[in-house]
């Protein structure tokens, strides 16, 4: 089954690096520059996981993160936040604030596979 | 008819009701509940200046010399105004160092001296003992006259013939004498003051002034028709011409200025009135009512001064009735018993108040600078070593008293009706008027010494005798008359009244002039042949600042030493016996807040305590002999006394200092505070730079490390992604470089460490050069750039480079913001007064007014361009904002959304200040 995954990030060529290493892992890839563009495309069409950076215009990630979390329909949805600010009490804040994983920009490509993937996996819907 | 027994009766019924009031007083003073301590009593009982001689005196002078009694009324007056600055420092002192007497006062003054307090003890025994005699007379005289009631003749004293058994005077002066034994001399006081004693001589002031007034109004409204009646009748009679009109002869003026003199001396100089305003003074403050209220007793017991004179002149024939009896003789004749009888107790009480207050003061001082100096160092007394003294200080004052009456007496009983007698007054007032030097040198000079005060007082004194005292004996036949008509040895230069031939002064001009002459003379010339020693200039700052500095323990700074607490308590306990003592240092460890007295601590403070306690019993000079026998006293030198006296003296303007520099400290403090705020900030953000700045790098870098690692990990991407993927990491890598080199760039002109190249250049030149520069990018996203340039510029200073790089940042700013399909960016160059000003304007989306504010912060971009993120780094304005202001110019923005935004900035012509060029 193909895992939906929004990439959250106004800055394009890093979406664009996000978007091409999603695609190969054969995900369904949607994109939105800004946390209210976000915040819409989540309501119309609930994703697996969104990929969230946190400095954004117009909403930042950690406003989204929350607001994901405190919908209930989107309590399924994994969350890993992307953050060029490697500070230790903003990665606290997005953890408390429902994200599943922090990673910092600049990321290794591979754990950042590793960590999709994991997220990927511990949400699946067990088959019956 | 008044019989001898009735006047008898009536005297010593009025001294006995003087001895009621004074219990009285006494009594409520142990209550605490004093009934001195008022202005108005104070005042009063200053008013024992008034004498006989003023009761009686006053108008005989009158009747002689017209207004010529005046002086001695004008110079109190006039030194009163002065109270507040010599009479307030002489009370603070004698509070603060328990000073008892004039003789203690200068003693004290220059360094605790015997010498000095005995002269002075001399000089006023020797001046006011003819003093209490006069006051005798007055009473015995006044007796004589009474008792020939209604006869008023011109009495012819017999009294030197009588026994002085059958005198009443003698008696009077016993009654005296016991009076001021009893009230004077109850115990022994640290402060000596007499409460009981100052009641009855106010009263008695009360009553002179009283009885004088009524007989002023019985003259002149009983006898005549008011004042004017008496002065038009006096008019009228030829031979009171002289009186009426004060002669203009030039002897006469200095005889009113000596008067003055005298007399404005005589006020805080007489022992009596040391007494009541010095020592006997409760409260400083009532010198304010005293000060107006004291010239108003004067002027109310002189009005009728001239009315009573002129009236007993008209009305008894020429030489039959003494006019120094005409306030007696004059209510006789008329017959009015009362008024007669209310004359004599009103001369009594002037006479008696006058006696009792000198007798006191002279009888401290006897005993304090005189007899007990001289006990104490008798060896073979041993007093030293006697436990308790305090009775036998009681009998030497109780003896001195006795003693002062006596000689009193003595004197007026030989005497008589002398010449020296009746000029006594002045010649009394001519006597303590010696004292002025050294006292309010003392007071107001530093430099003083008791050497010069010693070498002044003496001379002034020696002057004084030869020229007064000697003299008055010879009027009275008691030396040969050829010692006034052709001086001592017969030598004429040396005539005691024509001294170095100066004549045509009255006695007293004459005697004040060459004593003031030899007394200043000597004091100030010996005072400044030798530097004062180190105690002199203790005491002599002490009592100069008096008004500076704070009374208690003042003088323990010129102390040093060790003592133990009971040495000192039972020392205390001698003079002043043991429970006494004991409860003085009760009351003293009290005033520390330390309960017991065992655990006092025997300090310089204590020392001065007990010294001063002691001062009040035998004076000051003995108090410090007796307390050194008790205390290792460890001498200061001069240079520790006078390192004292400087930080003293210096204590005042350094605390002066001190508040201005306090005031500095606030306003360097807020300023402090100001600076740290701001350098909170400014670490506030700097954290926010590097965190801004961090975050910057780590976005190209994070496209830069995830193309790098897909194009590793997947070899079969096609050629076409390869190029891209490629392309993305040359472009990021170039956003890196530029960021890196503006961020250095940045805070290289923030730090102002940048490189300026200055020169002249042509501002249009730089404008076109920079359009071309850009204008494959504004062709590439279609967007018209105009430039509207005039022909001709001035040429304008700065640096050509930098002012490049802010055009360049303005138009690809303007590029940057230019999406619509018809845009255009406009550029224009115009000629202001003193600057040139550049324009770059855009029809493009425009900023908000919010935006507009932070624009030229760095890092801060527009935040809401729906196209996605802008593409500088967010330094660019801030940068061009530093260049611009670098070189005197301005940069800001005016835009309206969706319209399009403006961006101008200004070079000034004429760089200003010019320093910022060389940076």
């Amino acid at each position: 089954m193909q895992k939906s995954v929004l990439i959250v990030e106004d800055e394009e060529s890093i979406a664009l690096s996000l978007e091409f290493l999603l695609r190969k892992e054969g995900c369904a890839v949607a994109c939105a520059r800004d946390g209210t563009t976000a915040l819409q495309m989540i309501a119309q069409q609930p994703p697996d996981m969104v990929l969230l950076d946190v400095m954004l215009p117009l909403m930042d990630g950690f406003e989204l993160c929350r607001r994901i979390r405190v919908d209930p329909a989107l309590k399924k949805t994994r969350i890993l936040m992307l953050t060029a600010r490697g500070r230790e009490n903003e990665i606290a804040r997005g953890m408390s604030l429902g994200a599943d994983a922090y990673l910092t920009k600049p990321f290794s490509t591979r754990e950042l596979m590793g960590t999709v993937r994991s997220l990927l996996g511990a949400g699946m819907p067990a088959t019956p | 008819m008044i019989t001898g027994a009735l006047i008898v009766v009536l005297s010593f019924g009025y001294v006995g009701l003087l001895f009621a009031l004074a219990y009285y007083g006494d009594k409520r003073a142990d209550a605490g509940r004093s009934i001195i301590a008022n202005p108005y009593i104070y005042t009063l009982s200053l008013a024992v200046y008034c004498t006989s001689w003023t009761f009686y005196g006053s108008v005989g002078r009158a009747a002689t010399s017209g207004i010529g009694f005046l002086p001695i009324y004008l110079g109190p007056t006039l030194m009163a105004a002065l109270w507040w600055y010599v009479l307030l420092k002489l009370i603070r002192i004698s509070k603060a160092h328990r000073i008892t007497s004039i003789a203690d006062f200068i003693a004290s003054r220059y360094g605790k001296s015997h010498l000095l307090g005995g002269l002075v003890t001399i000089i006023a025994v020797l001046g006011i003992v003819p003093y209490i005699a006069l006051q005798l007379k007055a009473i015995s005289a006044s007796f004589s006259i009474i008792l020939q009631y209604p006869t008023e003749a011109l009495v012819i004293d017999s009294f030197s013939d009588l026994p002085f058994l059958h005198d009443n005077t003698f008696y009077i002066a016993m009654l005296l004498a016991a009076f001021t034994i009893l009230f004077g001399t109850r115990h022994l006081d640290a402060t000596e003051r007499h409460e009981g004693l100052v009641a009855a001589i106010a009263f008695e002031s009360v009553v002179k002034l009283v009885a004088f007034i009524a007989v002023g109004c019985f003259v002149t409204y009983g006898m005549y028709d008011g004042f004017s009646d008496v002065f038009r009748k006096a008019a009228a009679l030829p031979e009171f011409n002289a009186l009426l009109n004060q002669g203009g002869a030039a002897g006469n003026y200095t005889n009113w200025l000596s008067l003055t003199v005298l007399s404005m001396l005589a006020i805080i100089l007489l022992p009596r009135q040391f007494q009541v305003a010095v020592v006997e003074n409760v409260d400083e403050r009532h010198l304010n009512k005293a000060i107006w209220l004291f010239p108003l007793y004067l002027l109310a017991i002189n009005i009728f001064v001239l009315p009573i004179a002129l009236g007993g002149l008209m009305h008894f024939p020429a030489g039959t009735v003494d006019a120094d009896t005409f306030v007696l003789t004059l209510p006789m004749t008329e017959r009015v018993t009362w008024l007669a009888l209310l004359a004599f107790i009103g001369g009594l009480s002037a006479a008696t108040g006058m006696v009792i207050v000198e007798t006191i003061a002279l009888s401290t001082m006897v005993c304090n600078d005189l007899v007990m100096p001289i006990l104490l160092r008798w060896k073979y007394l041993r007093l030293t070593e006697r436990r308790d003294l305090s009775g036998l200080l009681l009998g030497i004052r109780r003896g001195a008293i006795i003693v002062v009456l006596a000689l009193g007496y003595g004197f007026f009983y030989l005497a008589g009706e002398a010449y020296a007698l009746v000029s006594i007054g002045l010649i009394s007032f001519s006597a303590v008027a010696q004292f002025a030097p050294a006292m309010l040198g003392g007071l107001f000079w530093k430099g003083g010494t008791r050497l010069g005060a010693l070498w002044g007082l003496t001379a002034g004194f020696l002057v004084w005798l030869y020229t007064l005292l000697l003299p008055s004996f010879a009027k009275s036949g008691w030396l040969p008359i050829t010692f006034l008509t052709e001086g001592i040895f017969g030598i004429d230069l040396l005539k005691p009244q024509q001294l170095f031939g100066l004549q045509d002064l009255d006695d007293i001009s004459h005697c004040l002039f060459w004593s003031m002459i030899a007394n200043i003379g000597l004091y100030v010339t010996i005072s400044l042949w030798r530097r004062p020693t180190a105690t002199e200039h203790g005491q002599a700052n002490l009592f100069v600042d008096v008004l500076r500095y704070v009374a208690a323990g003042s003088g323990s700074r010129f102390w040093r030493g060790s003592a133990t607490v009971i040495d000192l308590q039972t020392l205390l306990g001698r003079f002043i016996g043991p429970e006494r003592a004991h409860e003085a240092f009760a009351a003293y460890a009290r005033s520390q807040g330390i309960q017991q007295i065992e655990k006092l601590t025997a300090n310089a403070v204590l020392v001065h305590y007990v010294e001063s306690q002691i001062a009040g019993a035998i004076g000051s000079a003995s108090a410090r002999d007796m307390v050194a026998s008790v205390v290792d006293e460890e001498p200061l030198a001069l240079d520790e006394v006078m390192a004292i006296i400087d930080e003293a003296s210096q204590a005042l303007a350094y605390s002066r200092q001190l508040e201005e520099k306090s005031r500095e400290l606030q306003s360097a403090t807020d300023e402090l505070r100001k600076a740290n705020q701001r350098l909170q900030e400014l670490d506030r953000l700097k954290d926010d730079f590097i965190s801004t700045v961090t975050h910057e790098l780590r976005t190209p870098l994070t496209s830069i490390r995830a193309f790098s690692e897909i194009l590793s990990d997947n070899p079969q991407l096609d050629q076409a992604q390869r190029g891209k993927f490629l392309g993305i990491i040359t472009r990021e890598s170039e956003r890196l470089t530029r960021l890196i080199n503006q961020v250095l760039d940045l805070a290289k002109l923030e730090s102002g460490a940048a490189d300026w190249n200055p020169s002249e250049m042509d501002m249009r030149e730089v404008i076109e050069e920079a359009a071309t520069a850009l204008s494959q990018i504004y062709k590439e996203r279609n967007i018209r750039l105009e430039l509207q340039l005039p022909e001709i510029t001035p040429p304008v200073t700065a640096d050509r480079d930098r002012v490049m790089q802010v055009v360049l940042n303005l138009l690809s700013n303007a590029a940057n913001f230019c999406e619509k399909p018809d845009s255009r960016v406009c550029i224009t160059l115009e000629h202001r007064s003193e600057a040139l000003q550049i324009e770059v304007s855009d029809n493009g989306i425009g900023i908000s007014p919010a935006d507009q504010a932070i624009i030229f912060e760095k890092f801060r971009q527009v935040s809401d361009m729906p196209a996605g993120k802008p593409k500088g780094s967010g330094l660019g304005l801030a940068i061009s904002r530093e260049i611009i202001e670098h070189f005197g110019g301005r940069l800001w923005v005016d835009s309206t959304p969706e319209l399009g935004s403006r961006f101008c900035f200004t070079l000034p012509l004429q760089r200003i200040g010019g320093a910022a060029l060389a940076a």
